[in-house]
């Protein structure tokens, strides 16, 4: 089993970006062996995704280029190869399934086509035979009836089918190595759970190895044997799973398991890294990570680190590996996080948003005279409501309808029926100049903060913007000295202001999507996912600062997202969604410690566990959710229910209390 | 002499036009966000050059825009003082003798005789076929066979070593004015530009104003005794010619993108953005308007002017007042023809773009349509909208040579480039061919599609945000 495959040395990919050279790989090695998961962990940027193209040799030409290092495929130096050997090497021997589905795969042919290309190239199959290899490697990827699948095309699938689908393709080749870059990362958490079964149940079937690059501790934690940590283009620590789930060494590991959210760490801001990423077009002189370390020293300024082992496979890239100078280390003064004030809650409060049997649903319209022939039923009929200074947590899977309520009690999208009552007054019946100025009280931040600002426009005029259009702190002068107190209150520095968005990063614009939110000085903010696509260490900052906000101002938040660690860390209140319904609602603890629907359930056994002491019985849910047009008959979620009984197909079961505002929609609980 | 100006309706407009652009120049340099990208463009070695070519074409344009009327000389001193019916501009003046040394039919580029024989009365009284000396050109020569090349090169190093001279000065002012601007010894400023380190690349100015500068006194040097370009049918000098059909290829490009866009812009943004029975209706109008040949739409425009203007010669003075109002409609129709094209593409990116983040966050900001259509949309349309416009531009100059050929262009009176290209149709058949009208038709238009082109790859780099640095 220890047979190395594939062994990387020394490997430095750079890119000419202007005049400026920009070492996104810059000395990396590692050794994967046969039939094991290598797992290539880092955040954004950091070049892991270059390593995996740098070993298909895959770069982007002509900016990018291979300058140094040996990648040895069981001894043979793929770089010496030709382009004409490289493609008998690719998707033969090592071979590679990418992050979106989506766009991998060609939606002008049908799988079948896609599937057979690479049968076609690596065996030589064609029609007949072709056919029922195809047929074959599609039940071996779990896609249920291959015989209905294989003519369809792309757009027919699901994200996880078409996920699926990839790894059918990689599979053909019979490959020894399986580069997965962040496979599932655009899938929903019951669907990434399939996946990732899937890929142990063909490891386990056909010896491959698989490098697994991800962001995901969880995943890691699920798949991986060893795991390699990257920042700045190295690596910085590798370890066995166990060696490095039990005792992570290095800074900067510690830290990004410190800055993830969870239910322990609810009464105190979460730990941060300080600054961002170095520019990799530097020439280093010391640690890389030493400006953002707590325990940086003057060693770590002036040298740079050497690769040291300190244990049996558990090494790292740290003065503090060295056994003499960490007894000479100095102290490191921590400030005990400070325990974050609880929030005073009047029970008797009055509610500050109560919605009623809210629908929204999305006509389809078909033919010359566009008939409506149908509706998406992307809400049926929700209730909820949230006091002021509280957080509610939508969750649910992709496509159940979270995001359209949020629309909808903004008054984005015009609800179908039901009302949605804000300090009493019902926005749905508002309208024109009334709705506007009502405006004001609630506000909403994306997800994508790329897309949420305009690239025209400086951030200063972006943060103005509200304020102008609900006529709030006065002439310009005085909008202007509130856009300079608004930057600071989310952590950005005064001269910003006349920067574009495109000059910040992720973290810093969602920073600025929350002061263009709080500039209007709203009571109720509804985010939409606002940090699903940040860094876990940036996500902390986010989270910190919406937390001090909230105590701050009194803020409520409806917080929409599938992340249940971060809505373990900031919400008060939880509901669970499916199909655009409601299958459980309660208290977070109650919800997350004591789940009663199966869905619940299920959802929370998908999530990927870090510590696999605490892990429970896997509740895996078959099949994708069905589609909003055509929702099951009686309750939504029968087919897909482990335990499922006659009269869930029937009918929708109603709402079932438990204790203290803990209930949910299950005919189970009837009996 | 006393001379009565006089104010045409494309002169008007295009004044209007640059008035427009210098007050638009001075809002920018107040706002950071709109003067950045400028300066940028100024920092690009092909942007300046660029910019260069076209303000020398605007130049021309501009003095060929600036009319008058000369007094004819009155007898009797009594009464009403008459003016010159021909309508004269500055560049009329400018040009001076290659506008007057009129031949009396064609001759090559640089003769001295004619191009084609003619049957010449011999002082013995024999008839000969021979071909004459010119009136004009090379009439300074004594031995044009022998003398002509020679007195070709002096005068060409001449016109050299003065645009050379022009240069010289301009750099030392230039210099000398940065020198003292940016207070730095006039040595180390000189050294800066040669080396190409200035943050505008002067030394790229120069280099284009240099090129610029020689060749315009060479056609100065060398246009008062040869015809550079040739004569055309009737003797006039082809290098006139061209150089008056700049201003005619500048309103055509000009005003009819500008009577276009408000079309364009509008319409298209109106129905992407609100959708409903506003993009309905904007479809239908379009779809209705481009599946009509747009040829037959711009002939029956064009032809009732004409019956029109034939109908009330009262209305016009003169007859460019006449070929005037014909070009100005001829825009306008060209216009209204040619916005369904924007109009579309518009559309489909206004309908992206109102599903961007920012849209609905500023409709939760409860920001008005006319606010989100103006601060948001717009902006972030206008790169297409410039680059349609420069593709445009080029369109609309070779569709008035289209249509002068159809006989619906620009009035025949009128110079332009259509009309040198479509008189090049018969001269291209003769034998031996006369090619140099299309020539010179080809070079003037070649220089400033291309100058467009590439000063407007430079502007949307500038303003294209995530190309920015």
């Amino acid at each position: 089993m220890n047979e190395t495959l594939l062994s990387v040395r020394n490997l430095k990919t750079w890119f000419s970006v202007g005049k400026d050279t920009v070492r996104a790989v810059d000395g990396i090695s590692f050794d994967v062996a046969k039939g094991e998961t290598f797992a290539l962990l880092g955040e954004s940027g950091c070049g892991k995704s270059m390593t995996s193209l740098s070993i298909m040799q895959l770069v982007p030409q002509p900016a990018g280029k291979i300058v140094n290092g040996e990648i040895l495929l069981e001894g043979e130096d793929l770089l010496n190869l030709p382009e004409s050997g490289m493609r008998s090497v690719r998707g033969n021997r090592v071979a590679m399934i990418f992050q979106e589905p989506m766009t991998s795969l060609n939606p002008v042919l049908t799988v079948g086509q896609q599937i057979g290309e690479s049968l076609l190239r690596h065996k030589g199959l064609k029609r007949a035979a072709a056919r029922s290899q195809v047929l074959e490697l599609l039940a071996a990827v779990g896609i249920p009836a291959p015989e209905n699948r294989i003519d369809e095309y792309p757009h027919q699938l699901s994200g996880g089918m078409k996920q699926r689908v990839m790894i059918a393709i990689a599979l053909a080749g019979e490959p020894d190595l399986l580069i997965a870059d962040e496979p599932t990362t655009a899938l929903d958490v019951t669907i990434q759970a399939q996946v990732l079964q899937l890929l142990r149940d063909l490891q386990k079937e056909t010896g491959m190895a698989i490098l697994l690059i991800t962001h995901d501790l969880g995943v890691v934690s699920e798949m991986a044997d060893r795991v390699a940590v990257m920042y700045a283009g190295q690596i910085v620590e590798q370890a066995s799973r166990e060696q490095f789930f039990a005792d992570p060494k290095h800074p900067y590991s510690r830290k990004l398991f410190d800055s993830l959210p969870d239910m322990q760490k609810r009464d105190q801001p979460l730990e941060v890294i300080k600054g961002s990423v170095p520019s990799l077009s530097q020439t280093f002189t010391g640690c890389r990570f030493e400006g953002r370390c707590d325990y940086a020293w003057t060693p770590c300024r002036e040298q740079v680190p050497e690769w040291q082992q300190m244990a049996v496979g558990h090494e790292m890239r740290c003065f503090r590996a060295n056994g003499e100078l960490l007894a000479q280390w100095p102290e490191v003064v921590k400030v005990a996080p400070e325990k974050t004030q609880p929030l005073q809650v009047i029970t008797a409060q009055k509610p500050l948003l109560q919605v009623n049997d809210l629908k929204v649903h999305f006509p389809i319209r078909k033919g010359f005279l566009k008939r409506i022939t149908g509706y998406v039923y992307a809400v049926d009929g929700l209730d909820l409501q949230i006091k002021p200074g509280r957080t509610l947590a939508l969750v649910g899977e992709s496509g159940c309808g979270k995001t359209t309520v949020g629309k909808a009690i903004l008054q984005l999208n015009r609800p179908t029926a039901g009302e949605v009552l804000f300090e009493g007054e019902d926005l749905v019946h508002l309208s024109g100049e009334k709705l506007r100025k009502r405006r004001r009280d609630f506000q909403v931040i994306f997800q994508d903060p790329f897309s949420s600002m305009n690239p025209r426009m400086m951030i200063g005029d972006i943060i103005e913007e509200g304020m102008i259009a609900q006529g709030v702190a006065g002439n310009a002068q005085q909008r202007s000295a509130r856009v300079d107190v608004l930057l600071e209150q989310v952590g950005l520095s005064v001269e910003m202001r006349n920067r574009y968005p495109h000059e910040f990063s992720g973290g810093q614009r969602q920073r600025v999507c929350i002061a263009r939110a709080l500039a209007v000085e709203p009571k109720l903010i509804v985010c939409d996912e606002p940090t699903s696509a940040l860094d876990v260490s940036v996500q902390a900052q986010i989270l910190n600062l919406l937390k001090e906000l909230q105590i701050e101002h009194h803020l409520s938040y409806l917080f929409i997202t599938h992340n249940i660690s971060v809505v373990a860390y900031l919400a008060h209140e939880v509901i669970v969604m499916y199909l655009g319904r409601i299958v459980e609602r309660g208290k977070v603890e109650d919800v997350l410690e004591n789940p009663v629907h199966p869905y619940t359930q299920a959802l929370l056994a998908a999530v990927p566990i870090i510590d696999q002491k605490r892990k429970q019985e896997v509740v895996q849910l078959e099949g994708d959710i069905p589609s909003p047009i055509s929702p099951p008959s009686g309750c939504y979620f029968h087919p897909r229910c482990p335990r499922v009984m006659p009269v869930c197909s029937e009918q929708y079961p109603g709402s079932i209390d438990l204790a203290d505002g803990h209930s949910a929609h299950c005919h189970l609980l009837n009996g | 002499m006393s001379i009565m100006p006089v104010l045409l309706w494309t002169d008007a407009l295009l004044f209007l036009l640059l008035l427009a652009i210098v007050f638009a120049v001075f809002y920018a340099r107040g706002k950071e966000h709109l003067a950045a990208p400028w300066r940028q463009v100024m920092r690009s070695r092909m942007g300046v050059a660029s910019m260069l070519v076209l303000l020398i074409y605007v130049c021309i344009g501009l003095l060929d825009s600036i009319h008058y009327r000369q007094a004819l000389p009155n007898q009797d001193n009594v009464g009403e003082q008459h003016y010159s019916a021909e309508v004269l501009s500055l560049l009329d003046v400018l040009m001076g003798p290659i506008k007057t040394n009129v031949e009396t039919t064609y001759s090559a580029p640089f003769a001295t005789h004619a191009f084609s024989r003619e049957t010449q009365l011999l002082p013995n009284g024999q008839q000969e076929r021979i071909y004459p000396r010119l009136k004009y050109a090379g009439n300074h020569l004594q031995d044009p066979q022998a003398d002509r090349l020679a007195d070709i090169l002096s005068r060409s190093m001449m016109a050299v070593l003065s645009g050379l001279l022009g240069l010289l000065v301009l750099a030392l002012l230039l210099v000398l004015w940065l020198s003292k601007r940016q207070s730095k010894s006039f040595k180390k400023t000189l050294l800066l530009m040669m080396s190409g380190r200035t943050e505008v690349p002067w030394r790229v100015v120069l280099l284009t104003l240099g090129v610029m500068l020689v060749l315009l006194s060479w056609c100065a040097f060398l246009g008062r005794y040869y015809h550079i370009l040739g004569t055309d049918k009737v003797g006039q000098d082809v290098f006139y010619l061209a150089m008056k059909s700049v201003r005619t290829g500048l309103l055509i490009g000009t005003l009819t993108t500008l009577v276009m866009l408000p079309f364009a812009i509008l319409l298209g943004i109106m129905a992407g953005y609100l959708r409903g029975w506003v993009d309905d209706v904007v479809q239908y109008l379009y779809t209705t308007l481009s599946s009509i040949p747009g040829v037959l739409l711009i002939a029956a425009a064009v032809l009732m002017l004409q019956v029109y203007i034939a109908n009330h010669p009262e209305l016009f003075e003169t007859d460019a007042a006449r070929a005037d109002l014909r070009l100005l409609f001829l825009c306008i129709i060209l216009g209204i023809t040619s916005w369904t094209g924007l109009c579309r593409i518009l559309r489909g990116e206004a309908m992206k773009l109102r599903q961007m983040e920012y849209i609905e966050a500023a409709v939760a900001f409860g920001v008005g349509k006319g606010k989100i259509i103006s601060r948001h949309i717009l902006p972030n349309v206008m790169h297409i909208v410039m680059i349609t416009i420069v593709l445009d531009f080029s369109g609309l100059v070779l569709a008035e040579a289209v249509l002068s050929y159809v006989g619906v262009g620009v009035d025949p009176s009128m110079h332009s480039w259509g009309n040198m290209i479509n008189g090049a149709r018969l001269e291209m058949a003769r034998e031996p061919m006369v090619w140099w009208s299309l020539l010179a038709a080809f070079i003037f238009m070649f220089v400033l599609v291309l100058a467009a082109n590439l000063f407007s790859d430079a502007v949307r780099d500038a303003f294209d945000p995530r190309l920015r640095k």
